[in-house]
């Protein structure tokens, strides 16, 4: 079992009221929940079941996730800058296990 | 490999055939004249085939290397599982059994309104028909700082050589738990699965000698030929070491700095220990300056005769023409210089026409011992080449099914490499 690899590309800075991209993406060992190992048994499904950011502990953007979409999901979304702080990306993978990544972030 | 030996058998029946056909018209003339430009896959194959199937026609091979490296199969040279000079090919089979007179010199410019090839050392050969195989080139500028110095820091290997050799060098000599990224090329490209098989092969060379190693695979696409099969073998073989961000996440690179070996995307910058560039492509160098290749970079041909479409008397196969379903392959080039032989010699010779029966078969390693294969028929349908039946492998395979691809692989490659080089 490897740690998967969250990833995030957001600007650094932003003027106040302007909207920026936020770009994010998660590497993991994805299972579908259909596969059988070598004995007949199902191999659980682990996919990422959830999406959270946050901005200054405010959910911003929020997806919950079901079969048949990517096996490492690639999201692109919008966020208006209104004050410094902090975004908060949160990953919830079956199984229990949960990803984060923080990143810093100054209105100017 | 019963297939194979099939279709082989079928390919020399026609060339017998035409053989029997061209001799009584041809006893008495001058021979006719046919200069092939670039002694690849493509080329070599349309002079061998040429050569054997209409002794009326005079086959000269203009080729400026001694020998012919394969591009495929040189990931497996690239990670230690063969050796370079198990791709080395050379044109002497050619020459002595086929009497193609090959001329080891660059051809630098075509005449079409002469029927002449200028070559390098300022000589001139006339022609009554012309085929040129240029294989790519890469885009001007299609990444910033990426340049012949650059090639050397951040090697592309992409044209099997001097480069594989270096990136093989690199990867040697690179400290384990170091990150090896693979920038991947937009469409289309030469051998669509290739970088995302030296990405597993690499793989499997870091579990053996560097296990903390990791791979990052930077693409200018959003999807990859086979995905699903690569995807599969990468979480089955190397857990955790493959990473691909396609180019909706990075916004593409638009930059590498080959002092700090970095690579630069549009939203972020990673730096490498050892990095492998494969920029974007177009026809190579010659056909652009010829006037052979349109607006896309690329040439367009007739799909029965290889005739270009912008170049009347000269024909062109292989990774440079615009070959619609058919990808940029070796075995694909292969075929279409033998639909495009035969297109040729009957009409220097006016010996009967065979419709063209176009094919592409690929082996691509996921591991040493895991490959997988396809095998597609193609036909020209309204001006365009389209596939027919095609065979792909699946997800599912056993391995032990796998395992034997592997081994096919290494029966097609020597079957093939006979086909072409004799």
């Amino acid at each position: 079992m490897t740690t998967p690899t969250p990833r995030v590309i957001v600007p650094n800075t932003a003027a106040k009221g302007e909207i920026f991209q936020v770009k994010t993406i998660i590497s993991h060992e994805m299972e579908t929940g259909l596969r059988h190992d070598d004995q007949g048994n199902v191999i659980p499904r682990k996919i990422i079941n959830k999406f959270v950011c946050s901005y200054n502990e405010t959910v911003v953007f929020s997806v919950d996730l079901h079969e048949a979409i990517s096996a490492n999901p690639f999201f692109e979304f919008s966020l208006r800058a209104t004050e410094s702080g902090r975004l908060d990306f949160v990953w919830e993978e079956d199984g229990g296990a949960v990803y984060m990544l923080s990143h810093q972030f100054t209105v100017g | 490999m019963k297939s194979w030996t099939r279709r082989e058998f079928g390919r020399l029946t026609g060339a017998a055939l035409l053989t029997a056909l061209n001799q009584p018209k041809a006893r008495g003339q001058a021979k006719a004249r046919v200069v092939v430009i670039g002694g690849g896959i493509g080329g070599a194959t349309v002079a061998r085939y040429l050569a054997a199937s209409a002794t009326a026609i005079e086959v000269t091979l203009v080729e400026p290397r001694q020998t012919y490296a394969t591009c495929f199969f040189s990931n497996l040279y690239l990670t230690g599982l063969r050796s370079f000079e198990s791709l080395s090919h050379g044109y002497e089979a050619l020459a002595k059994q086929y009497g193609i007179i090959v001329i080891h010199e660059s051809a630098v410019a075509i005449h079409p309104a002469a029927k002449t090839v200028a070559l390098n050392n300022g000589s001139k050969l006339s022609y009554d028909r012309l085929v040129v195989a240029p294989g790519i080139a890469f885009r001007d500028r299609a990444i910033k700082g990426y340049d012949e110095a650059a090639m050397e820091i951040m090697p592309h290997a992409w044209n099997a050589g001097q480069q594989t050799r270096l990136l093989r060098q690199q990867l040697e000599s690179m400290e384990d738990g170091g990150l090896f990224v693979l920038v991947a090329p937009p469409n289309p490209f030469r051998c669509p699965p290739a970088p995302y098989e030296r990405a597993s092969l690499v793989a499997s060379y870091f579990q053996r000698r560097k296990p903390k190693a990791k791979i990052l695979i930077l693409d200018a696409k959003d999807s990859f030929n086979a995905q699903d099969l690569f995807q599969d073998a990468w979480n089955r073989h190397y857990p955790g070491m493959i990473e691909w961000l396609p180019a909706q996440f990075t916004g593409g690179v638009t930059a590498i700095d080959a002092k700090t070996r970095s690579v630069i995307t549009a939203g972020a910058t990673f730096k490498a220990a050892v990095a492998n560039v494969i920029p974007a492509q177009m026809a190579g160098r010659l056909a652009q300056l010829a006037g052979l290749a349109n607006r896309s970079g690329w040439c367009p041909v007739d799909p029965v005769t290889f005739e270009s479409a912008l170049q009347p008397g000269v024909h062109l196969v292989g990774d440079a023409i615009i070959g619609g379903d058919m990808p940029k392959s070796a075995f694909c080039a292969n075929s279409q210089a033998k639909a495009c032989a035969f297109a040729i010699a009957a009409d220097l010779t006016g010996s009967a026409r065979f419709p063209a029966h176009l094919f592409n078969t690929c082996y691509t390693y996921l591991a040493p011992d895991d490959a997988f294969s396809n095998a597609i028929s193609f036909k020209p349908v309204d001006g365009k080449l389209k596939s027919v039946i095609s065979f792909v492998s699946k997800v599912e395979e056993s391995s032990e099914v796998r395992r034997q691809a592997a081994r096919a692989a290494e029966g097609w490659y020597d079957a093939f490499t006979h086909d072409v080089f004799g």
